[in-house]
């Protein structure tokens, strides 16, 4: 364990070596770059390879690769970036290919304000890419949390076999903060699963009774079928109705019915608070104080902070909030999730507070839009 | 109906189980898998590759689908990105032996850019392009190698492009090797990639194929062996041709034979991964 002073960004690279990352491979773009600079400094130290490949599509599919062929692998992107990687995340997911993907949020659309801050691609992340599935994205508020998660993101993605993103943004890609760094041997690190049957009896898209099937990977003398169409059991392509249902079914279940593996999240004052503010990533942290302030006040606020997006958490969500009397979704864009938020406490009165604001919407912007409601 | 097979010399290498294979009479492609399959099948009796070491790389296209059918570790992934998930796996685990297998389209039309840089790199894998001049699979669409003035469905008043000349582009880059070869010579095939198989760095082969059904049906040549012999007459072996001889023309007709055999330092020794 060793305590430094570091970035988000940073803390995410120091979080995938500490998780066993072996390969990276990315294209530069603001505010990410410094992930793939930092990684191609420090990764090869410690027996892995870094390459700057010739885009993020290129990027994508090496990890894709590299992980087949045994090895922890990661991409680092921002928005654009990862408009051209949804094509291959697809693929990742119907070959349930364990990785993980930094999404680093910068103001929008299209080229926007790369150096600013922004939360518009909340469901991008999540339905950005083509097919029925479900995909696990993490959202830290902080650069200790960017390191915990990005450790999180490794585990669920090697032992659900599923590609799990991290969600951060340009506000916090770029604030030096404190971090406990911790060792390896401090952490508790998960590695997917491998086979157990010799080659003649492996099926590589048979799942155990976690619905994830044991992974063998290129090298291992399996003869294993990687296949992006739609596949049985054994690998092999079968366009019938029976096989495609089993196929989603369960690619979808596995992640729903271990979710409880996945999500997480952290209150404030939520026990008694009449009002309940819902605000994930850097956005959090200036409720967090407004709430705080708020309390002072006499004004009984509370903070509900999700550290996971997807899959969205409704039985944690509707614990907290049971006894709020008004909840607000701050958030900087024009109210994205608080449409999940309000379909979930469809009973509440749950109010869109959507600020666009190129750093972070500071806490006297967020108490003057909500002060009327209080 | 029960169906006695007898075996062949290749089964072993081949999901038998998955046959018959979708490919239409008459096509190409089978040429080249199994001259593939000889030239693997000869690297391994040799003791110079082990089997469990081999990883097939496919995208989309009627070419990629020997992904299917081959009994390696093997994928069949997205169409163009066949290349740089093979630069995965190899810089992964170095002591794989990683071959892409694709088409015209999926390797240098859609998958142009990383084939280009991947050559530049002159990374370690070994691709095979097979190029029928069209996009079979989607129904006979125009393909960046389709020569000039010939019909395609998307083509209707005949090519207006310039076709991409592939052995000069990938030789241009500085890959290691670079042939080009032909389903009319068979022996050739096998030959080029188990050269192209035992080499440090980038090595290319392209392999001109005929697809009758998507590419001869719509330039008047439906029937498979008469357009196996249009080719034929149009392919000139030289042994050791010069790049000046890649031309690559429907009317002239095309050279195959070894244009670039060099030895520089592949990627993986750049990196200090091969010693
Ligand atoms: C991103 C994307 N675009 C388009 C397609 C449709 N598509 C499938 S195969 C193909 C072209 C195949 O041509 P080629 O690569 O030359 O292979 P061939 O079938 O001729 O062997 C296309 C365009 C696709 N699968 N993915
Ligand atoms: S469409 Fe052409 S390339 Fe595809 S299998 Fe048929 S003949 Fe071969």
């Amino acid at each position: 364990m060793r305590v430094e002073y570091v970035t988000s960004n940073i803390a995410i690279a120091e979080g995938a070596m500490a998780s066993g990352l072996r390969f990276f491979a990315g294209y530069p773009i603001t505010p990410t770059s410094d992930i793939l600079e930092y990684l191609a400094e420090e990764l090869p130290k410690r027996g892995g390879v870094v390459i700057q490949l010739e885009d993020e599509i290129a990027s994508i599919n090496a990890v894709i690769g590299a992980s087949w062929a045994g090895a922890k692998a990661m991409t680092a992107t921002s928005g654009p970036g990862y408009s051209l990687m949804v094509e291959a995340l697809s693929f990742a997911i119907i070959t349930e290919t364990p990785l993980v993907v930094v999404y680093v949020m910068r103001a929008g659309p299209s080229t926007g304000v790369p150096t600013r801050s922004c939360q518009y691609d909340v469901f991008q992340v999540r339905y950005g890419s083509h097919g029925n599935y479900e995909l696990p994205v993490l959202v830290p508020w902080s650069a200790q949390e960017a390191f915990d998660l990005t450790v999180k993101a490794f585990n669920v993605s090697e032992m659900l076999r599923v590609p799990t993103v991290i969600l951060s943004d340009a506000m916090l890609a770029h604030t030096w903060e404190k971090v406990i760094i911790r060792n390896p041997s401090e952490l508790e690190i998960v590695n997917r699963r491998k086979p157990e049957v010799p080659p003649q009896e492996y099926m590589p898209f048979k799942p155990g009774e976690d619905l994830v099937p044991p992974m063998a990977c290129f090298g291992d003398g399996y003869k294993v079928m990687v296949e992006s169409l739609t596949h049985d059991e054994r690998g092999y392509y079968s366009p019938t109705t029976e096989v495609q249902e089993r196929m989603i079914r369960r690619l979808v279940e596995k992640v729903r019915r271990n979710s409880h593996l996945i999500v997480d999240y952290e209150t404030y004052f939520t026990s008694s608070a009449e009002y309940m503010f819902f605000a994930y990533g850097s956005t959090a942290r200036s409720v967090y104080a407004l709430v705080r302030e708020l309390r002072r006040e006499g004004i009984r606020a509370g903070l509900y902070r999700p550290k996971t997006l997807w899959p969205f958490d409704e039985g944690g969500l509707k614990k907290v909030a049971s006894k709020a009397k008004r909840v607000f979704v701050v958030e900087n864009n024009v109210g994205l999730m608080y449409k999940e938020v309000a379909r979930v406490l469809r009973d509440k009165e749950v109010i869109s507070v959507g600020i666009i604001d190129l750093d972070v919407p500071s806490p006297d912007r967020i108490k003057e839009v909500i002060s009327e409601w209080l | 109906m029960a169906v006695s097979r007898q075996v062949h010399p290749l089964d072993k290498y081949v999901r038998v189980d998955r046959l018959p294979h979708l490919w239409c009479p008459g096509c190409g492609i089978g040429i080249v898998m199994s001259a593939m399959l000889r030239a693997i099948g000869r690297r391994i009796s040799e003791g110079l590759v082990r089997e469990e070491n081999i990883v097939i790389v496919g995208g989309i296209g009627c070419t990629a689908r020997m992904s299917l059918y081959l009994n390696f570790d093997t994928v069949h992934a997205i169409h163009g990105r066949a290349i740089p998930f093979a630069v995965g796996v190899k810089l992964a685990n170095p002591k794989l032996k990683v071959i892409v297998v694709g088409g015209d389209g999926d390797i240098a039309g859609i998958g142009g850019n990383h084939l280009m840089h991947a050559a530049r790199r002159n990374m370690d894998i070994t691709v095979i392009m097979v190029n029928n001049m069209v996009y079979a699979m989607t129904g006979g669409q125009l393909a960046p190698t389709t020569p000039t003035g010939l019909y395609t469905t998307t083509t209707p008043r005949g090519n207006p492009e310039k076709p991409i000349n592939v052995v000069k582009l990938v030789a241009s880059l500085g890959a290691n090797y670079v042939a080009r070869a032909s389903v009319t010579h068979p022996a050739l095939i096998e030959t080029y990639v188990y050269r192209a198989l035992g080499k440090e760095g980038f090595t290319f082969v392209e392999v001109l194929s005929t697809c009758p059904e998507m590419f001869g049906r719509h330039i008047g040549i439906k029937d498979a062996v008469q357009l196996f012999m249009e080719l034929r007459g149009k392919v000139k072996v030289k042994a050791k041709p010069s790049l000046n001889e890649s031309y690559y023309d429907w009317e002239s007709g095309f050279v195959i034979g070894e244009y670039v055999d060099k030895d520089d330092p592949g990627y993986l020794r750049m990196i200090g991964l091969l010693r």
